[in-house]
């Protein structure tokens, strides 16, 4: 058992009151590569309620990034509807788009994506200039300080860690209180304690302010800490299940290199790990993948077994 | 998003890499700058020409004969007394009331230890009248200084200032040489602002017969004396085209000519001069503008390259704008402000640095450089049609960026 079935949602009788935050229905993808089309998304339906705490994985070319950026509103389907809040918002305008994303979506990048020389407080005030919102620095000042940033307000980038970068793009997300953050792979560039700590806000808005947040990753360590985990291959989800016990991040450690790759060695070349050791586990781990031929990945696995 | 906050991320991206800005600016600013300075220093030469020529005698025709060519055999004929006396006999030539005639020699006069190289201009008495020269100091001569070739002499300002070191010396009664004849001082001729081709400031005039006579040798066989030029006044200036054929015609016979193009005469009416002078300095300094309005071009064309390249550096900024909720209108907006900015800024600082050019150009060529409001605002206007002319290719570039390429640019 590696998953728990995803029932048809956690409260039946409040869906039909409150529309799901995402709801998408039969969505394609086709790009036309010169004479050839591409068919990069075939077909995906996909609801995502208020206060999710979702990942979507798989591999690269797997269409992942490109259902990601659908659902950012920054690219349009070919084909089929997309329901944000109930709005359907898949045939708007370039400038409805950019309203959308203005108004509903809170990006968080891998790479951070915070604007050269200027100061934490008017990176998370970007987006309410675009609004045209009021009390601006205000409301920068508060999404700051609920990532832990309240006194590094006038930083700028190059006076912050990768990890506070991250917590201010993460506060620049939260700043117009969107329906849905979308993550993309967000500790991808931060070392592990890091990571941790910027996982620990995700999980924390998620849990205090229900924030409904969606990350796109290929690690799985870091979707083990949401709540449901989809994924997709071709083209096509082949999986979409909750998460028996998700992680606590800063609580639990995540393995070594050495801890997740140990017992799939035949011999050592070099290292502290003798060649019989090695040998009797490397016989072990062989067992485990003809047995794991779902390709469901070993870590998501050994923890929903450990539980 | 409001203007003020586009202006505010342009004057922050100006301010990211000022060295750049500076440079693309110096291309707008050296363009503004020379069309400004050009602009403003040939008005100036224009107008003091014009008034060169102001009040030097809208009534007043001049008759020349023509210099003979090198090379050609066929001397031209010159003007004699003879022809003066027959054009102020009122029946030859009806429509003019009065003539005057001078004789010029280049002469070297010495007073003491000074000596100058001067224009010594024979003339007649009523040639002051006409001219409507008056005197500071003495007086001027009669017909009868003339005719006894009196060594006398009214002094030109400037001839003053060169033999006695001060234009406000009174040298009425001093003795000069003039090639060698003692010559009486008896008059200053009030220093003229109309000075045209020959500045009478700087000339020593004498009685007519002294100057041909004794001075140079102006006998023309049977014709009596040769005289340099002989100037002719209408009674009304709607008279002047009339004046101007009966002398034509008059000369055209008496030198036995049957071709009016082949005269060798020519009668000149002094506003028609000029005109043309000033037509041929306002064309020359169209021409000079034209060319630094070209540089003013390429200095555009340099605003346009570094937006595209700030365009293309700032693809990542791009894209997480309109991730963020920019629309296209928004960074449109913010990069046309940046380009009108640097273009308008280089303006003004053209404009100033085209105003101490031609400040200094006035000093330099002695013309009161002429700065006027069209001229600025050309320049402002034309900075500001360059920062659009030129933004606006990069500003909709940007604009139209794809937001999914443009965050994953590298």
């Amino acid at each position: 058992m590696k998953f728990l079935k995803r029932s048809n949602g956690k409260h039946p009788e409040d869906a039909a009151a409150i529309p799901p935050v995402i709801d998408i229905r039969e969505i394609t993808k086709t790009y036309q590569m010169g004479a050839e089309e591409l068919r990069v998304l075939k077909g995906i339906s996909l609801r995502i309620e208020r206060g999710e705490f979702v990942s979507i994985m798989g591999p690269s070319g797997s269409g992942k990034s490109t259902l990601m950026n659908i659902l950012g509103a920054l690219d349009q389907p070919t084909s089929g509807q997309y329901f944000l809040d109930g709005e359907d918002i898949s045939r708007l305008s370039q400038t409805a788009l950019a309203r959308i994303r203005n108004h509903k979506i809170g990006f968080v990048f891998q790479n951070f994506n915070l604007l050269k020389r200027t100061s934490a407080q008017r990176q998370v005030e970007l987006p309410l200039i675009y609004a045209g919102a009021s009390n601006r620095s205000g409301r920068a000042k508060a999404a700051l300080e609920s990532v832990g940033l309240g006194d590094r307000l006038k930083h700028l980038p190059s006076e912050l860690s990768g990890g506070q970068q991250q917590r201010v793009a993460i506060a620049r997300a939260l700043v117009t209180e969107p329906s849905i953050i979308l993550a993309d792979e967000p500790t991808g560039n931060l070392d592990s304690r890091s990571g941790a700590e910027v996982m620990q806000i995700f999980q924390r808005l998620n849990r205090e302010q229900q924030i409904t947040t969606v990350f796109v990753t290929h690690d799985p360590w870091i979707a083990r800490h949401t709540n449901r985990v989809i994924m997709i291959r071709d083209g096509m989800i082949v999986a979409d299940q909750q998460v028996a016990k998700p992680l606590v991040a800063g609580v639990d450690e995540r393995p070594s290199e050495a801890e997740e790759l140990a017992g799939i060695f035949q011999a050592a070349y070099y290292g502290e790990h003798s060649a019989e050791s090695a040998g009797a586990n490397g016989s072990h781990a062989h067992d485990d993948s003809t047995g794991g031929g779902s390709g469901i990945p070993e870590q998501i696995a050994e923890g929903s077994a450990a539980s | 998003m409001n203007l003020w906050e586009s202006f505010r991320l342009a004057v922050g991206s100006i301010l990211l890499y000022p060295t750049r800005a500076a440079l693309t600016m110096l291309g707008i600013i050296i363009g503004v700058a020379a069309v400004i300075s050009l602009l403003a220093l040939g008005r100036g030469v224009e107008n003091s020409v014009a008034s060169q020529f102001e009040g030097l005698g809208a009534d007043i025709l001049t008759v020349r004969a023509n210099m003979p060519m090198r090379g050609f055999s066929s001397a031209s004929t010159p003007l004699t007394l003879k022809n003066l006396q027959a054009l102020a006999d009122g029946v030859t030539t009806p429509s003019v009331s009065g003539v005057a005639a001078e004789y010029q020699v280049r002469a070297t006069a010495v007073d003491g230890y000074n000596s100058t190289s001067v224009t010594v201009r024979g003339v007649t008495p009523n040639y002051f009248t006409l001219n409507e020269w008056s005197l500071t100091a003495g007086s001027a001569f009669t017909q009868s200084d003339s005719d006894s070739q009196a060594q006398i002499a009214v002094l030109g300002v400037t001839v003053v200032e060169d033999l006695y070191g001060s234009a406000d010396y009174d040298a009425v009664g001093e003795s000069l040489l003039i090639n060698d004849l003692a010559f009486t001082v008896v008059g200053i001729l009030a220093e003229q602002t109309a000075t045209g081709p020959n500045d009478p400031n700087d000339a020593i005039i004498v009685p007519l017969l002294t100057a041909q006579a004794r001075l140079g040798n102006a006998r023309v066989a049977g014709e009596g004396y040769q005289v340099s030029s002989i100037l002719a006044k209408v009674s009304d200036t709607a008279l002047l085209d009339a004046a101007q054929s009966e002398i034509e015609a008059y000369l055209l016979s008496a030198h036995g000519i049957a071709d009016p193009d082949q005269a060798d005469f020519t009668v000149t009416q002094a506003s028609a001069t000029a005109e043309t002078r000033t037509e041929v300095l306002g064309i020359v300094t169209l021409f000079l503008s034209g060319i630094a309005a070209i540089s003013l071009l390429v200095g555009g064309i340099g605003v346009m390259n570094i937006m595209l390249v700030s365009v293309s550096e700032r693809t990542r900024e791009i894209g997480l704008r309109k991730a963020v909720g920019a629309r296209a209108g928004d960074i449109l907006v913010q990069f046309m402000i940046e380009s009108l900015l640097l273009s308008m800024l280089g303006g003004a600082l053209g404009v100033a640095a085209g105003m101490a050019i031609a400040a200094i150009g006035s000093q330099l060529i002695s013309a009161t450089a002429v700065l006027s409001p069209e001229i600025i605002v050309l320049a402002v206007g034309v900075s500001l049609f360059i920062g659009v002319f030129f933004g606006v290719y990069p500003a909709n570039r940007a604009a139209r960026m794809n937001p999914i390429q443009a965050l994953r640019f590298e």
